[in-house]
């Protein structure tokens, strides 16, 4: 119990990914929530890398882990733009109204 | 061992605990509250798995510009938050359905794992790691030789997403007015003065 062990850290990263999954099936209707589930989600990833590359002594999860990041970063910048820009011409951000481009 | 213990499971549920918090808050500037939390407490969980330089890079990258992103754009936008979360009850047995069905799986699958001792030999990275070089150092080695180009491609990454968000979000207004200067530079006698022949006593 008091020896932390890997599945520990998978054990963690389960339960956070689960979280994000079940926020996105939650608030359906929000899309900054649903943003913030997936966030969750790359966080719990990385937790992943991380603990599988400290347990085999290989620094490559990391450095994946970075990237994982880095798209991490640049899809929360898109997403939110996208947001913005979203709401500016429906006046809402209810996810329910993205049908608009349906022929 | 005890110490870095408790500060594991203090860390983990934390994080657990925000990440409930961030799907459940009513208000969502709660929810990146919480998300901000839940970054720290994992950059404390990276920190006791040995990997300060990726902790830091969660601090200053999530807390610092992704979170304080997503702080920004909700409290910009007016929106009516409570209209939002109708149907929350709605989806929630199919949403707990699917989410305890996937925990069971993930901790059944991950709850026994086991690192087999030969996979200590097929290690990919010449680097070892151990407590001589510190992380940073490490990693950096690692970086800048074998993966540079995804390196690179990541930066690449960031520059086209700045762009994208840049072009999605700039607006032109016209009732704004601009000063254009290449037109003023452009501008030419003849386009501006218009010379006149006066006859005297009718004027113009």
């Amino acid at each position: 119990m008091l020896e932390i062990s890997l599945a520990h850290y998978l054990i963690v990263a389960a339960i956070l990914f689960t979280i994000g999954v079940f926020g996105i099936f939650l608030n359906r209707k929000n899309v900054i929530i649903i943003l913030m589930s997936i966030e969750l989600m790359l966080l719990s990833v990385n937790i992943n890398l991380v603990s599988f590359s400290a347990y085999l002594n290989d620094l490559v999860g990391q450095v994946f882990a970075m990237f994982v990041l880095t798209v991490a970063a640049a899809e929360a910048a898109i997403g939110l733009a996208i947001l913005v820009i979203y709401f500016r011409n429906r006046g809402s951000i209810s996810v329910e109204d993205v049908n608009m481009m349906k022929g | 061992m005890i110490i870095s213990s408790l500060a594991f499971y203090l860390f983990s549920f934390i994080t657990i605990f925000s990440a409930v918090m961030v799907i459940s808050a009513r208000n969502p500037v709660h929810s990146v509250l919480f998300l901000i939390l839940a970054f720290f407490n994992s950059a404390g969980l990276f920190v006791l798995l040995g990997a300060e330089f990726l902790a830091m890079i969660l601090v200053v990258v999530y807390v610092g510009a992704v979170a304080v992103l997503f702080l920004f754009v909700v409290m910009m936008l007016d929106i009516n938050f409570v209209e939002l979360r109708e149907g929350f009850l709605q989806y929630l047995p199919i949403g707990a359905l699917v989410g305890i069905i996937l925990m069971a799986e993930l901790v059944l699958i991950f709850g026994s794992w086991v690192i087999n001792p030969s996979s200590e030999s097929i290690v990919t990275t010449s680097i070892v790691y151990n407590s001589d070089t510190t992380n940073t150092h490490a990693l950096g080695q690692l970086i800048y030789t074998h993966y540079i180009y995804l390196f690179q491609a990541a930066g690449l990454l960031l520059l086209v997403a700045m762009i994208g968000a840049i072009v999605l979000t700039v607006r032109k207004r016209p009732t704004v007015k601009r000063q254009n200067i290449s037109e003023q530079v452009a501008v030419r006698v003849d386009d501006v003065i218009e010379v006149k022949d006066v006859t005297s006593g009718s004027g113009i």
